[in-house]
């Protein structure tokens, strides 16, 4: 039987802001791994530091909280170790695009078969609302100083260009099509990102939920326009069916990914089933890696000694 | 007695060779039941720089290097300067006829501007003109016999031979020229040199380079009278298994056999060449079957540390390895593992600092560092080697010592074991235990709700991994509660804090004494030596020489230097006349330690920053000084090129 989402939830209080986006994410989460029936001891919650940080005491799986940017790095580090986990990273836009951006690259060299959701709200939430790397050039949410003196990076170009294979965008206050998303992510063999795009109601008053809901731009029948559109409902096809296409599929999710203001996507840009994983490649060498993992190996004979027969080293080092 | 010796150096410009002629000389002399003791000096840059490899050879073990040169082998002119001071009376300079008419200040380009005014001042000093043959010239009075021998003349001669015309493919051969010319001068088994090559290069590299040997054996017998050179290297028989090996290859060795199966690192020197040799040996054989490490090589050092503390929660016993700038990178990790209580291993190599300071150079600055790095107090555990050996079976040792007491673990070596190469016995593995602490496995938590730092009386908790069914679990860098989640309350950090830092008494009771100090020389004596690290071995020829002339002296080895036994220390120490502190670097780190949690204060500090080494040559002299009452408090030591 289907577990629910409330089996995925823990007695620690939520501490985050009434109306934060995380509360949609946190949700999202714990039904996308009920649907998946996920059992919470092989679930592994990694997360950064901040209020997305957090996350993992919420949720009933394992939960590794981590330092400020680094979560990729211990991801990767527990998958590796143990390839059979269900290893999930939680962090927000400082986090994965400031302080850990050199992480954010160079672990989609690896495509390790894992998935990153990437809080973005535009803002340093529990610093009191610094500009994130996400908020745009010339902006000024409430609590800076002056406007924003940086561009913005593009957390799903950014993706794409760094070789993970599942690239997608939800939006926090869109559970369900956020839940879907996750699922997907989960069920991609290879390094997935969502980027969740989430309103920070206290610190950025600009990107809100009645921003992304269109509030202030009704039609002539008084109806908000979102401005969030979905990939898939305009046909959008992200799937590399072909090796051959994977350059091909990559601009076009690049081309969608440029995208923003009055019509912001939402869904996946880019999936590629074809490149092997990292720990395929690993295989490739050590035939016996998936089952005997160094998380699972003996190390040790029945008496306490260590197995392992050095003669192989010594040979290569004998004079006499 | 500092043993006797047979010095062979070989120099020349990085990218030469020089380093695969020591590997095959080394070996060669291993072959004739020889021992050897090698230290590699190089500049960090890939090719044209100076750099050099000494090779001290005996009939019984050595334990360090000294700072004679009996035979130089100079690949290049600038070798020849750099070191003709090293060369010992009636010792021998091996030189390429082409570099005699070099002129020393003007067609050197790599002497620094530094370097030109110090050899012009002895050049000036010592009247001696501005060509490489006026050196040799001036050498004369100390009885230098000088070998100049054509190499490109030779190669050309190899080369229409094996019928190769490139020169480029020729020119790398001088190094073994020079080896060939090097034993022909020593008179040692040519047979020995052969085999050597064989096992140092592929069949179809290995032949050429045996003809190059045979060329120059010839070349050396025809136009060397070789038999008024004093040195002799002869070979013995020996029935016992030996190896040779460097302080990098001990500890790759080590860590597998201690259970290591995930290795992170960012490339460094001189920590880099441990984690290429793991990776080349990644399938593991085991008494049942295979087992394999996984290296991985990660975008900083912050992923390396961060990524093993990962995969020790994970399970599996996991490390990195480092040197100072790159252990300044992991400082934060090193604090999440200590917060989280993870059995994480540093390899940490240091070399001289500040910042990038001496990449390639040797130093033991980083004890203090090591000790403190990280924000906040938790209990770590720095285990520091002394040599080859040690660094062996340390390297085993760490991972228990990290999962029985649940905290990281810096095991701490150098530039100068790291890079030094020297033959012992095959060690005696085959009773290295693993025991991984405390773990509860699925079975015993059943029915039962897990929390990773359950208090308990040691403050050691018992400890499942990630996966483990009924042990859902929590990590934080926050303080947290039992469940690690996180938690503020002060008396809960109260109890944090307790748990966490009394495990430096559990560990201080519970670990041996004889795996935290050494002893050597005599219990009794008034002198006692107190150093750690390398400088171990110059220490113990010195004070076995300086026995044998009648002065009496101990020497302790602090290993484990934090927590420090400080009890046992002290016991050792007090009332003693004369307490000599060594180490290389300038603060004199161990004995501020010594000072600080032992209440006892060395009286002398024999001390080394230039970047290199402990030789046993300095070492004897200065400690004899000080037994002598003719040192004065603080000594710095200076030998070596």
């Amino acid at each position: 039987m289907e577990p629910k989402p409330s089996e995925y939830k823990t007695g620690v209080y939520v501490d985050w802001c009434p109306g934060c986006g995380d509360f949609g994410i946190l949700s999202g989460l714990q039904m996308a791994l009920a649907e998946l029936a996920l059992e919470p001891h092989n679930v592994v919650i990694v997360s950064g530091i901040g209020n997305a940080g957090k996350t993992p005491h919420f949720i009933k799986a394992n939960g590794v909280h981590t330092l400020h940017g680094r979560l990729l790095p211990f991801a990767m580090g527990i998958k590796i170790a143990n390839p059979n986990l269900e290893v999930i990273g939680v962090g927000g836009d400082g986090d994965g695009l400031g302080i850990g951006a050199g992480h954010f690259v160079n672990t989609g060299r690896r495509n390790i078969d894992m998935t990153y959701l990437l809080y973005n709200n535009g803002v340093y939430g529990l610093t009191k609302g610094q500009a994130s790397p996400t908020l745009r050039l010339g902006i000024q949410t409430k609590a800076l100083p002056q406007p924003n003196i940086n561009e913005a990076t593009n957390p799903v170009a950014l993706a794409i260009v760094s070789g993970y294979t599942f690239v997608a965008r939800s939006y926090a206050f869109d559970v369900m099509h956020l839940k879907d998303t996750i699922k997907r992510a989960i069920q991609h063999k290879g390094l997935a990102f969502v980027e969740c795009l989430q309103p920070c109601p206290v610190y950025n008053d600009i990107n809100t939920k009645d921003w992304y809901g269109g509030e202030d731009r009704k039609d002539s029948a008084g109806k908000a326009q979102s401005r969030l559109y979905k990939l898939e409902n305009e046909g959008f096809d992200p799937i590399v069916h072909d090796a051959a296409e994977v350059f091909k599929k990559k601009v076009a999710g690049l081309e969608r990914a440029e995208e923003w203001g009055d019509r912001i996507p939402i869904g996946v840009f880019y999936q590629n089933p074809f490149e092997p994983t990292f720990q395929e490649r690993f295989t490739k060498r050590i035939a016996f890696y998936p089952e005997n993992p160094p998380a699972k190996q003996q190390l040790k004979d029945e008496n306490g000694i260590s197995s392992v027969d050095l003669g192989q080293f010594i040979d290569d080092l004998k004079t006499s | 007695m500092i043993i006797e010796s047979i010095n062979w150096m070989a120099g020349g410009p990085q990218g030469s060779g020089v380093d695969t002629a020591s590997t095959i000389f080394g070996r060669a002399c291993g072959y004739g039941g020889l021992w050897v003791f090698g230290r590699r000096e190089y500049h960090s840059n890939i090719k044209t720089m100076h750099s050099y490899f000494h090779q001290r050879v005996s009939k019984e073990p050595t334990l360090a290097n000294i700072s004679d040169v009996d035979l130089l082998a100079a690949f290049d002119a600038e070798t020849v300067v750099r070191h003709v001071g090293e060369v010992v009376n009636e010792g021998g300079i091996i030189v390429d006829s082409r570099d005699l008419n070099v002129n020393v200040l003007k067609d050197i380009a790599t002497f620094s501007e530094d370097y030109k005014n110090f050899v012009r001042a002895y050049m000036k000093d010592n009247g001696i003109g501005e060509t490489i043959n006026d050196f040799l010239n001036y050498t004369k009075q100390k009885n230098i016999q000088i070998f100049p021998v054509p190499y490109m003349d030779l190669l050309k001669r190899i080369g229409e031979q094996l019928k190769i015309e490139k020169i480029s493919m020729l020119s790398k051969m001088i190094n073994v020229l020079a080896i060939g010319v090097s034993f022909a001068i020593l008179k040692y088994d040519r047979k020995l040199v052969e085999d050597a090559i064989k096992a140092t290069f592929h069949e179809k590299i290995a032949a050429m380079n045996v003809t190059a040997v045979d060329y120059a054996y010839d070349y050396a017998e025809k136009n060397f009278n070789t038999n008024i050179f004093k040195h002799k290297l002869e070979k013995q028989e020996t029935t016992q298994p030996r190896i040779f090996l460097t302080g990098n290859q001990a500890v790759a060795m080590g860590k597998v056999l201690g259970g290591c199966r995930v290795q992170t690192y960012y490339p460094i020197t001189p920590a880099a060449d441990e984690s290429e040799y793991l990776e080349s040996h990644e399938i593991l054989k085991t008494k049942t079957g295979q087992e394999a490490v996984i290296v991985l090589q990660t975008e900083d050092e912050i992923a390396a540390v961060n990524s093993a503390s990962g995969a020790c929660l994970a399970g599996a016993r996991a490390a990195t390895s480092t040197s100072g700038p790159g252990f300044s990178l992991m400082a934060e990790g090193l604090g999440w593992a200590g917060n989280n209580e993870v059995p994480l291993v540093i390899t940490l190599y240091q070399r001289g600092g500040p910042s990038t300071g001496q990449p390639t150079r040797h130093s033991q600055q980083d004890l203090r560092f090591a000790m403190h790095a990280a924000h906040g107090e938790f209990a770590r555990i720095i285990l520091a080697s002394g040599d080859i050996q040690e660094c062996f079976f340390d390297a085993a040792e760490v991972f228990n010592l990290a999962e029985k007491f649940q905290v990281p673990v810096i095991h701490l070596l150098d530039k100068g074991m790291a890079n030094c190469s020297q033959t012992y016995p095959v060690f005696d593995y085959g009773m290295v235990k693993i025991n991984r602490g405390e773990i509860v496995s699925e079975k015993e938590l059943e029915g039962k709700e897990y929390k990773r730092f359950q208090f308990t009386e040691t403050g050691v908790s018992p400890r499942a991994f990630l996966g483990t069914k009924n042990a859902v679990q929590y990590y934080t860098g926050d303080e947290h509660n039992e469940s690690g989640n996180i938690n503020e309350e002060p008396f809960i950090r109260r109890k944090m804090m307790d748990k966490r830092l009394q495990k430096l008494d559990l560990i201080d009771k519970e670990v041996p004494i004889e795996m935290k100090v050494n002893f050597f020389g005599d219990k009794d004596s008034e002198n006692i030596v107190v150093s750690w690290g390398s400088p171990k071995g110059a220490i113990i020829e010195s004070i076995n020489q300086l026995k044998s002339e009648g002065f009496s002296c101990g020497y302790l080895q602090v290993r484990m230097i934090h927590p420090l036994p400080s009890a046992h220390i002290k016991q050792m120490l007090q009332n003693k006349r004369r307490i000599i502190d060594i180490e290389d670097n300038w603060t004199a780190q161990l004995g501020g330690i010594l000072t600080e949690h032992a209440l006892v204060k060395p009286n002398y500090y024999i001390l080394k920053y230039t970047g290199r080494p402990m030789m046993t040559t300095e070492v004897y002299q200065a400690i004899k000084a000080a037994l002598t009452d003719k040192a004065p408090q603080r000594q710095v030591l200076t030998l070596g090129a």
